[in-house]
């Protein structure tokens, strides 16, 4: 197994099969603090047996997936050049406005607009925001309002092998969606609405930071793909109300199969056929919330994870997981594919806690390498352009590939009723699961939405404090809780924490400076991409709305 | 911690043997079962007092004082265990207010021999206490307060840094500026002082029953009858809220509804164990208003607490719990107050913490205290709301009260504190919640002239108003009602609202003096529709008859003449000063000062007789009003209305019913409030709009613009104009300001101040409204004088300004104020003659610089360029800013 990345710069990273056997010599090697972070990123989703790989033309995403054979010995070396970085840090201190930039650079909220004073939706607004560790950024979000129905759609995407998988499902997964919450009549409407060349009943209405963007090649294609998918629920009439959660899974397989079926396709169009194929052979985690008064549903596909910020009566902090990781830690997820597969198998199966040794997400789009048979996908490869077939990558065949597919887009669906003592939901990709953990996680956001920190509050009782003491240990306080107030944006606050945290859980703006400084190429190997939406819910409304259904 | 352990008695009190006294340490718990029956409630009394606190003992102990006897006061838990239980105990002249000073000067002297009178210790202590400045301005106002402490007699000295040093050794005294040391100051056991108020009243007969509480106030026909209380029914003649930051839900819970407008806030001081060498007990209490915090010795350590920026309001929903319970003590809000007082006494590091005390206080809107009688409610007394201060005014705010019970009115001006001065608009509790937390902070805020609240606005506003905003108006506000201070032209910046605050020549002045100058010379539009606005008309001569009655001047005047007068009390005082216009033989149109919609409208209805073909309407909110000032003021409202407005058709002091533009059914009134010639024009509310536009189309090439209230007092105070509520009030009579023609003696029939006035007429004033144009004052360099500045004539103090502003014709500042004659020897008032005010040297004292004046008894005649209508010159026309 081998690690990813940059073949300019071959780093540690998956290869280890169990990257704590470094832990010794990386404490050995004095690296400190600032190293041990360096564990955070060992796990990647992908790896490939590959030799180094130069990549000559194409510049787009995939490339730095590939990544060059290491051997722990190697890895070792590596981690002597890192001392060597870490010993100078200096040289790359921020000050707190820089850190503020890079940290706010991608902060994106939404509120929910008020009605006559009364906010009639049970979320209150949400807020979002990316801190990218690869170059470009793998991950994408998505929030859209859905106007032919009620209810808001928020969704995290981690792409691996590139972001153009979970690029094209960030712009596709919530139109599927949409569409199979559609009433009969609204298909119809929307059919004859595009056969009589009418203008269209706006389906999303969408939230988007303006870095995130939609591909304009694509929209043709995409729009076709999703027309077919309507004809053929409007052919299907069941006659019966959509159930949220049977949409949330046809709508998530519809799309795989679609992307598999666009890259077998083909299109006359190059680019658009590369563009396909670049979609189909990287792959994607989706977890996706749809909030509907007091209704959420939580759909997921990979390891991002959805987590619900409940306040418990004393007014502390408790976080509930609304999604399970569908990874090797997640053993019912083991189970399931090893009974999808022949026993003979079973040991190859799942190998260093991977899909067959080589995927860290057990479900997710894309990957066609994990779903297509071999020949499909020799021919695919053989067919295609150029830039396809020169790409080791691409040719490469997952060892022990005898029953395909292995992979699935199906996601699992979580159904919550919301009580007013749900306050807010964090959707997450695994970047920021890795460093926080979710009971943290909701403590901080609850505290950053409140504005009440549950410091404990001081009681002199009867000890014998002086006013001094007291002092100091009240500017001490105030120097912790002042770093919530530079944010305006939960998940910005949440990053802040999540790269920033030392031992005692407070920001360090030092190991913040030094986590922020890190040059592109070593980035990766200290943290992953982290992508936040953190939705805050609207008590009063929920409340009402629980009464009203009671 | 004597101060906190406070026994319990349910037993009434009896003045020979005081019960409470006798289990010094027995926990209620432990002796509820030995403890005796309460003592049943009477069944009547003249008197029910609600509250067992500092105000409540202080208002049954000087009622009982001047001879009412027939008095119960009931405490819903232990006497003083509210917040006068937990108060800090200083007992301070230092205040601004001159009214609040005078309670806080009485206070002391009563606390002072209290112990002595009772034999009840009360802790009184007299300190002294020394107020710091940190900066300049601070210093300012804290000369301006010393000014007026020293006329009053009450010792005050300004004293260097160096001398605050030998005073107080803790103190760190690098970042002062100067300090303010007043030695009269005092400390008290608050809670002491309240018990022995009670122990007083006591023995002279009132009966005081604790572990009981007042349900609800039962009223008939608009008169208090009687109170429900958990433990039965007591009828009365007359009741006093004294509920501290219960009294506004108490107001509230009776049928009819007394608004009183006060809202708690969380307030932290702490404790410490005595020092190594314990504070001495006369050391001063320190007041550090530019650190908001103020330290006194407490049993050999300190006490300390603050007014910080931030407070916590509580109880906003009304939570009626039966005392403070322990509040929590919240160390991470008082971290800037701790660090303030260790900035201030740095060797306090080591003192070691006894406890952070959380004791709420209940502020008011206005950041002054609330006394008087009800306007909707009669009998129905209150004294709340004390801004923290209550052991400072209750002493004094407790005799005003008790003598405005037993007299009628108090024997000082209270009508700052009246709470009359508040309607129901006030009593919102999104209102008072927003306020208060404007109020607390402000108590150690720089007080500056034309200081005005940014919470709570916008509540009341003219039609005009988004139009107004648009072209740059600044905005104040007046009985919730916002008024345009000046327009800021365009492209023109004003400093922001913090750097703005100045004792000096503030940034609008040149704004101010080109409004005035276009008043001078075209025509100004000035929105004055926070008028309060009354129609009094009747189906015969009932109207007539009672208004001549209430009012001073002659109001049988020919249908559409506009008159002046007074409505004065059986003192000869002004109890509101108004604009008469009468539109029929038999309906009157009454133009009030703003703040007397409350006030006004409860004297009316007291003193109208009762009679269904006598009716009376508030008519404020139909009319908005449009002042036009200026020469040029004819030309527009001529052209607009195509009717003649020549002098000879349109007098001065007259009042036409007509049209302007297409709108119909304007009332134009030949009366400007300044002195200048110009209109009053009020116009239906759904007209507003539409003649606003319509005069300032018209108006343009006159050169019309849109002025505010300073332009508008600039002209009223360069003319010698009083205004109620400033210059007028309860104690001034038409004689002693000049207004004898506004007076009419034999018009025929009795009127209420008659006699008083014929007296002051035989045998002269005691004192006289003054002008003083100050001479040797620079206008750019010198402190501007503002109101309450001493006035001394040859050297001698005789008075207070009223008001002041800058006259941008005269290019001098003017003030307004009264002169009294004290005689040399004896002290005592004598009557102020003509000769007596010319022949003097005038000298006026801002923040202890003098500045020699130039008085008048009259007017510049030079300012006018109206021509006048024989005697009735609309002269001295009443103001309201």
């Amino acid at each position: 197994a081998i690690p990813v990345r940059s073949s300019r710069l071959p780093l540690l990273s998956d290869a280890m099969p169990a990257p704590a056997h470094l832990f010794p010599l990386i404490r050995s090697c004095e690296i400190g603090r600032l190293c041990s972070a360096a564990c955070y990123c060992h796990r990647k989703h992908l790896c490939c047996v590959s030799a180094h790989f130069t990549h000559g033309h194409f510049r787009c995403a995939p490339q730095r997936k590939f990544a060059a054979l290491c051997r722990p010995k190697e890895n070792f070396n590596r981690f002597i050049h890192t001392r060597d970085y870490a010993s100078t840090p200096q040289r790359f201190y921020l000050t707190p406005p820089q850190v503020n930039s890079i940290l706010k650079a991608n902060e994106y909220s939404f509120k929910v607009p008020e009605f006559d004073g009364k906010n009639v939706s049970s979320v209150l607004g949400f807020d979002s925001n990316q801190l990218p560790a690869n170059a470009p950024i793998e991950d994408r979000r998505s929030a859209a309002t859905c106007l032919q129905t009620r209810g808001m759609l928020l969704g995290v995407f981690d792409g691996h092998a590139g972001c153009a998988c979970a690029q094209a499902v960030s712009e596709r997964l919530f139109y599927y969606i949409a569409v199979s919450l559609l009433p009969h009549e609204t298909l119809l409407e929307i059919e004859n609405a595009v056969e009589s060349g009418r203008a269209l009943l706006p389906i999303l209405q969408w939230h988007k930071h303006p870095n995130d963007y939609f591909s304009k090649e694509a929209s043709k294609l995409y729009f076709n793909s999703l027309r077919t998918y309507w004809q053929e629920l409007i052919d299907l009439n069941s006659g019966e109300t959509t159930d949220v959660k049977e949409a949330l899974i046809n709508a998530f397989k519809r799309l795989d199969n679609d992307i598999s079926l666009e890259a077998q396709v083909g299109d006359p169009n190059s680019f658009l056929n590369y563009l396909v194929l670049r979609v189909a052979f990287s792959g994607a985690t989706a977890c996706v919330a749809h909030v509907d008064g007091v209704d959420l549903h939580v759909a997921n596909t990979g390891d991002s994870r959805a987590m619900l910020g409940v306040q418990e009566e004393d007014g502390s902090w408790s976080a509930v997981n609304l999604s399970y990781d569908h990874n090797a830690q997640n053993e019912h997820e083991v189970e399931r594919v090893k009974m999808e597969h022949p026993k003979s198998e079973e040991k190859s199966l799942v190998k260093q806690d991977r899909l067959l040794g080589l995927l860290m997400p057990f479900r997710a789009f894309g990957d066609v390498k994990f779903k297509w048979s071999i020949e499909l996908q020799k021919r695919v490869v053989e067919s295609g352009p150029d830039q396809l077939n020169d790409n080791e990558y691409t040719k490469f065949i997952p060892p022990n590939y005898h029953t395909p597919p292995y992979l699935t887009a199906e996601p699992e669906v979580i159904h919550h009723k919301l009580r007013p003592q749900d306050k807010f939901l964090v959707l997450a990709t695994d970047g920021l699961w890795e460093t926080m953990h979710r009971q943290d996680v909701a403590r901080i956001v609850g505290e950053y939405l409140t504005g009440v920190h549950h410091q404990q509050p001081i009681a002199v009782g009867g000890y014998k404090v002086t006013l001094g003491q007291m002092h100091g240990l009240l500017t001490e306080r105030r120097a912790r809780i002042s770093s919530v107030f530079e944010d305006q944006n939960a998940a910005t606050h949440l990053i802040r924490h999540a790269v920033g945290n030392n031992e005692f859980g407070a920001v360090d703006h030092e190991r913040l400076s030094k986590m922020l400084s890190l040059p592109e190429e070593l980035a990766r190997m200290y943290r992953d991409d982290i992508t936040i939406i953190v939705v805050q819910f609207n008590s009063h409304v929920v409340g009402a709305c629980q009464s009203e259904q009671l | 911690a004597g101060m906190f352990l406070r026994l319990l008695s349910d037993v009434r009190w009896q003045a020979a043997r005081p019960r409470w006294r006798r289990w010094p340490c027995c926990p209620r718990s432990a002796s509820s079962a030995a403890e005796p029956r309460p003592a049943p409630l009477p069944a009547h009394a003249q008197v029910v007092i609600c509250g067992g606190g500092i105000t409540g003992t202080s208002v049954a102990y000087h009622l009982s004082k001047l001879g009412w006897k027939d008095i119960v006061l009931i405490e819903q838990g232990r006497l003083a265990a509210g917040t006068t239980r937990f108060c800090a105990g200083i007992v301070s002249a230092a205040r601004p207010v001159a009214i609040e000073l005078r309670m806080a000067d009485y206070s002391n002297r009563l606390y002072q021999q209290l112990e002595q009178e009772t034999g009840v210790k009360t802790g009184y202590m007299k300190t002294g206490s020394i107020s710091l400045a940190q900066t300049q301005d601070r210093l300012i106002s804290l000369k301006r307060i010393a000014s007026s402490l020293n006329v009053m007699g009450i010792p005050c000295e300004i004293i260097t840094p160096k001398q605050v040093a030998q005073l107080h050794p803790l103190i760190n005294i690098h970042d002062l500026v100067g300090a303010m040391h007043v030695p009269g100051d005092a400390l008290v056991s608050s809670a002491d002082v309240s018990l022995a108020l009670a122990t007083a009243a006591s023995r002279n007969g009132v009966q005081i029953h604790e572990w009981t509480s007042v349900s609800h106030v039962l009223v008939q026909k608009g008169r208090v009858t009687g109170v429900e209380t958990d433990r039965g029914h007591i009828s009365c003649e007359y009741f006093v809220n004294c509920a501290g930051q219960w009294a506004y839900e108490l107001g509230l819970s009776g049928e009819e509804h007394v608004s009183i407008p006060v809202h708690a806030c969380e307030h932290f001081y702490l404790l410490t164990y005595p020092l190594k060498d314990p504070l001495a007990s006369s050391i001063p209490t320190i007041v550090d208003p530019d650190g908001r915090i103020y330290i006194r010795n407490w049993q050999g350590g300190i006490l300390s607490g603050g007014f910080e920026k931030n407070p916590k309001p509580l109880f906003t929903e009304g939570r009626n719990q039966l005392e403070i319970q322990n509040l929590q003590e919240d160390w991470d809000h008082f971290e800037p107050l701790l660090s303030a007082l260790l900035r201030r006494m740095p060797d306090l590091e080591a003192l070691q913490i006894m406890q952070l005390v959380n004791c709420p206080e209940t502020f008011t809107p206005d950041m002054r205290c609330i006394m008087g009688e009800s306007p909707a409610v009669r009998g129905y007394f209150v004294l709340a709301g004390m801004n923290s201060a209550g052991i400072s005014y209750g002493g004094g705010a407790g005799k005003f009260l008790a003598e405005w019970m037993v007299n009628g009115y108090p024997s000082e001006n209270v009508w700052p504190l009246d709470l009359k001065r508040f309607g129901s608009l006030q009593s919102s509790r999104t209102f008072l919640r927003h306020r208060v937390m404007e109020v607390m902070p402000l108590i150690c805020d720089l007080k500056v002239p034309r200081w005005d609240f940014q919470t709570g606005r916008q509540l009341r506003t003219s039609p005009l108003y988004d139009r107004l905003d648009a072209q740059g108006a600044r905005w104040m506000e007046k009985h919730g009602f916002e008024r345009v201070k000046y327009f800021v032209p365009p492209g023109k910046d004003l400093l922001d609202l913090d750097q703005s605050k100045t004792f000096y020549k503030p940034d609008w002045f040149d704004i101010v003096g080109s409004e005035v100058k276009c008043c001078k010379e075209a025509v100004c539009v000035i929105d004055m529709s926070s008028f309060t606005k009354f129609e009094i008309s009747s189906t015969g001569e009932q109207a007539l008859a009672s208004l001549q009655y209430l009012f001073s001047n002659d109001l049988d005047v020919p249908v559409g003449h506009v008159v002046h007068t007074g409505m004065l009390n059986e003192q000869g005082g002004y109890e509101n000063d108004c604009s008469i216009a009468r539109l029929s033989k038999r309906s009157f149109f009454m133009i009030s000062p703003t703040d007397q919609q409350v006030h006004c409208w409860s004297w009316l209805k007291n003193h109208l007789p009762s009679d269904n073909n006598l009716t009376m309407e508030d008519v404020t909110w139909k009319y908005t009003a449009l002042n036009l000032i200026g020469p040029r003021a004819v030309d527009v409202l001529s052209e607009l209305s195509y009717a003649p407005i020549t002098p000879e058709h349109f007098p001065s002091l007259f009042c036409k019913e007509m049209s302007v533009g297409y709108a119909n059914g304007i009332r134009v009134m030949s009366i400007t409030h300044t002195g200048e010639p110009g209109f009053m024009l009020y116009i239906p509310i759904e007209y507003a709009l539409h003649v606003y536009n319509e005069v300032m189309n018209m108006g343009q090439k006159y050169g019309i613009r849109n002025a505010g209230y300073y332009a508008l007092r600039s002209l009223r105070i360069e003319k010698f104009f009083a205004f109620w509520g400033q210059d007028l009030d309860a104690f001034t009579t038409p004689m002693e300001c000049g207004r004898e023609f506004q007076v009419k003696l034999e018009k025929g029939m009795e009127f209420i101040g008659q006699e008083a006035l014929l007296e002051q007429k035989q045998h002269g004033v005691y004192k006289r409204f003054t002008m003083f144009i100050l001479e040797d004052h620079d206008t750019d360099m010198d402190l501007w004088p503002w109101w309450g500045e001493p006035i001394f004539r040859n050297g001698r103090y005789v008075g207070k300004t009223t008001s002041s502003a800058y006259s941008y014709t005269l290019e001098r500042h003017v003030c307004l104020g009264f002169v009294q004659h004290f005689d040399e020897k004896t002290g005592e008032e004598l009557v102020v003659t003509t000769d007596f005010i010319n022949q003097g040297e005038y000298e006026i004292d801002i923040a202890g610089q003098r500045f020699q004046a130039k008085a008048k008894l009259y007017p510049f005649s030079s300012l006018f360029t109206q021509r006048r209508r024989k005697d009735e010159v609309e002269l001295s026309g009443y103001q309201r800013e």
